[in-house]
């Protein structure tokens, strides 16, 4: 489903060279769930990047569906997020001005959705995640867990095959990190691709396999 | 939600910082709306002011200068009375009024007088439609004062000698000069034997202060019998629109009248010239301004606004915004702006024009609704023009960067 064929990403920090990715190869099938671990700085969140199609390889492919996604104009890549992948990160990034109502309702106003399936779509997700009561509130209304909890709601508005998690954990206290990972856990048994970049040994457990990244580099 | 949605939350959550970019547009529309407001009232009072002034462009037999005209007007050439017909009937524009003269010496009670006679307006009128067409058969009021609403219009009586023309005249009236009328004891409704025809006081002309004081006017066709003159006259007078005077007027009529004199009377032109463009250009310098400061406020707080939202546009894009939504969710807020900032400035500069235009100006101001399209139009037109390269900035973010950023 999702191939990284060769992968580098290398850029230029204060006139040096860095290399983020070194020739990266990886395979991850339908209704994998995979969780890739390191240190910071390893690169765990330029191959989440590189596999979402928001940030270009300086070498190698990345399909999806066997078609190589960086050979399409960024609108392209766009739309194949909007129809295929969700995105779950460490600092949620919610629309601040919007409420929780709204924020899941994103993707299906850029989806094209009409407003009556909007709301009745985006009020089920949060009911799902625990949040019915919490519909109205704006995101500084909510705690920490609440927020990403309408993060997970939002992701999952348009029904994505595949979940690209960064660090969705990072931010969460035990109680609420086991209740995210459960959460992602079940996504997966409903047969959603997941890759989550996780610190959180816990978080790493629950997933069907685990590589390891070490300056760019990828271990099994 | 929809993208309207979007622009009015942000809005409203970030007010504080809109409010300077839109104070600026709201107060350059309300200063060029009160100026304009004001400043075509003002113009339309000096014209009206002008318009005393008389004719601004005279047509003269060949030989007769300025100076002769104005010493007595009773010159011995003649110019044939047909002049006026070719005048009506062309297709010249920037001719508000005509008025052919003809003026003879006459003898009442002993005393010397002027009998000028004249051509009232509706037969020239008449003989322009005859022809059908002419000068007279376009909307006129360029070069004098209209009806205008909030200005007083001319007692009918006073528009000879403000305008040089009168709309009805017969054969057996006359109007009278002050001073031939004090002199002579007449008022309106007596009779004068002039030149063994006796004639129908109609009206008694307001002084002026000039030779026109001491003149009978009557019927250019009636005076032409009694001189035992064919259809002639000495002088045409033409109050002209002065934008047209310095675009050819004069060298149209020229043009049309090869065989006769055509004379500018400079002073009454510049004046209204000079008048009318003070005031243009008072609005365009306050136009230059506004854009300035109105389109440099609103560029910095787009750019601002853009850099803030930085990784809520990644957001957007990662969730998967293509670049034109981004594009449309500023123009959208610019334009919210530009309507605003043009109802608002639109609203408060007629208020300030109503009450201080008359204070300032001395002449009353009135509501102007055309102001509201025209603001509304400066308005947006330069709050879009201001926001679009950062919208396009906007646009062109790069989303991995922006959601890297903590």
């Amino acid at each position: 489903m999702l191939k990284l064929e060769a992968v580098n990403k290398s850029y230029n920090h204060s006139r040096e060279p860095v290399t983020a990715l070194h020739d990266v190869t990886l395979e991850v099938p339908q209704g994998d769930f995979l969780s890739i671990v390191g240190p910071s700085g390893s690169g765990k969140s330029t191959l989440l990047l590189i596999l979402g199609g928001m940030l270009s390889p300086s070498g190698g492919r990345v399909l999806l569906d066997d078609r190589p996604i960086y050979s399409l104009t960024p609108d392209e890549r766009a739309r194949v997020r909007r129809e295929n992948i969700g995105f779950v990160f460490q600092t949620f990034n919610l629309v601040p001005y919007l409420s929780a109502l709204e924020n899941v309702q994103i993707p299906l106003f850029l989806d094209g959705a009409d407003e009556a399936v909007q709301k009745e779509k985006a009020s089920a997700l949060l009911e799902r995640v625990g949040l019915a009561e919490r519909m109205d509130h704006k995101p500084s209304e909510l705690s920490v867990g609440q927020q990403q909890r309408v993060a997970l709601a939002r992701m999952l508005a348009n029904d994505p095959r595949i979940i690209l998690a960064d660090e969705p954990t990072g931010n969460l206290d035990p109680a609420m990190t086991r209740e995210i990972v459960q959460f992602l856990v079940e996504m997966n048994r409903e047969g959603r691709t997941i890759v989550m970049v996780t610190h959180t040994p816990e978080a790493a457990k629950s997933a069907k396999r685990t590589l390891r990244l070490e300056e760019g580099v990828v271990y099994e | 939600m929809r993208l309207r949605t979007l622009v009015w939350k942000e809005l409203f959550e970030r007010k504080n910082q809109v409010a300077t970019g839109f104070l600026a547009i709201l107060l350059g529309i309300t200063v060029i709306v009160a100026i304009k407001n004001t400043s075509f009232y003002s113009e339309k009072a000096v014209a009206r002011e002008l318009d005393a002034l008389g004719a601004n462009v005279l047509i003269l037999p060949k030989s007769v200068t300025l100076d002769d005209y104005y010493k007595a007007d009773m010159q011995a050439e003649e110019i044939p009375e047909e002049y006026v017909t070719r005048l009506a009937a062309s297709d010249i524009q920037g001719i508000d009024n005509l008025s052919p003269k003809l003026s003879v010496p006459v003898s009442v009670r002993d005393r010397q007088f002027t009998l000028t006679g004249i051509l009232p307006k509706n037969e020239f009128q008449a003989k322009a439609a005859w022809k059908g067409a002419g000068v007279f058969s376009r909307p006129q009021g360029c070069g004098v004062v209209a009806n205008v609403p909030g200005l007083t219009p001319s007692a009918p009586q006073e528009t000879l000698v403000r305008k040089r023309v009168i709309e009805t005249l017969e054969r057996n009236q006359v109007l009278v000069g002050a001073d031939a009328a004090s002199f002579l004891r007449l008022e309106e409704g007596d009779e004068l034997p002039v030149l063994g025809k006796t004639f129908s006081v109609t009206a008694i002309l307001p002084e002026t202060g000039t030779v026109d004081d001491s003149r009978i006017f009557a019927h250019l066709h009636a005076v032409q019998e009694l001189a035992g003159k064919g259809p002639v006259v000495n002088a045409i007078e033409i109050v002209g629109c002065c934008n047209e005077i310095s675009k050819g007027l004069t060298a149209n009529i020229n043009k049309l009248l090869p065989e006769a004199r055509v004379v500018t009377i400079r002073q009454v032109v510049d004046t209204q010239i000079k008048t009318n463009g003070m005031m243009s250009r008072l609005s365009m310098v306050f136009l230059a301004i506004i854009v300035l400061v109105g389109g440099a406020s609103i560029a910095n707080y787009m750019y601002a606004n853009v850099f803030e939202r930085r990784r809520e546009i990644g957001t957007l894009m990662a969730l998967g915004s293509g670049s034109g939504l981004v594009l449309k969710l500023f123009l959208l807020k610019a334009l919210l702006i530009g309507v605003g900032g043009g109802i608002g400035g639109y609203l408060v500069g007629t208020v300030l024009a109503v009450i201080l235009g008359p204070r300032l100006a001395g002449v009353p101001v009135l509501p102007m609704p055309t102001l509201l399209l025209w603001a509304m139009g400066i308005s947006v037109a330069i709050t879009l023009a201001a926001s679009y390269f950062p919208a396009r900035r906007a646009a062109r973010l790069d989303p991995s960067t922006t959601l890297q950023e903590t």
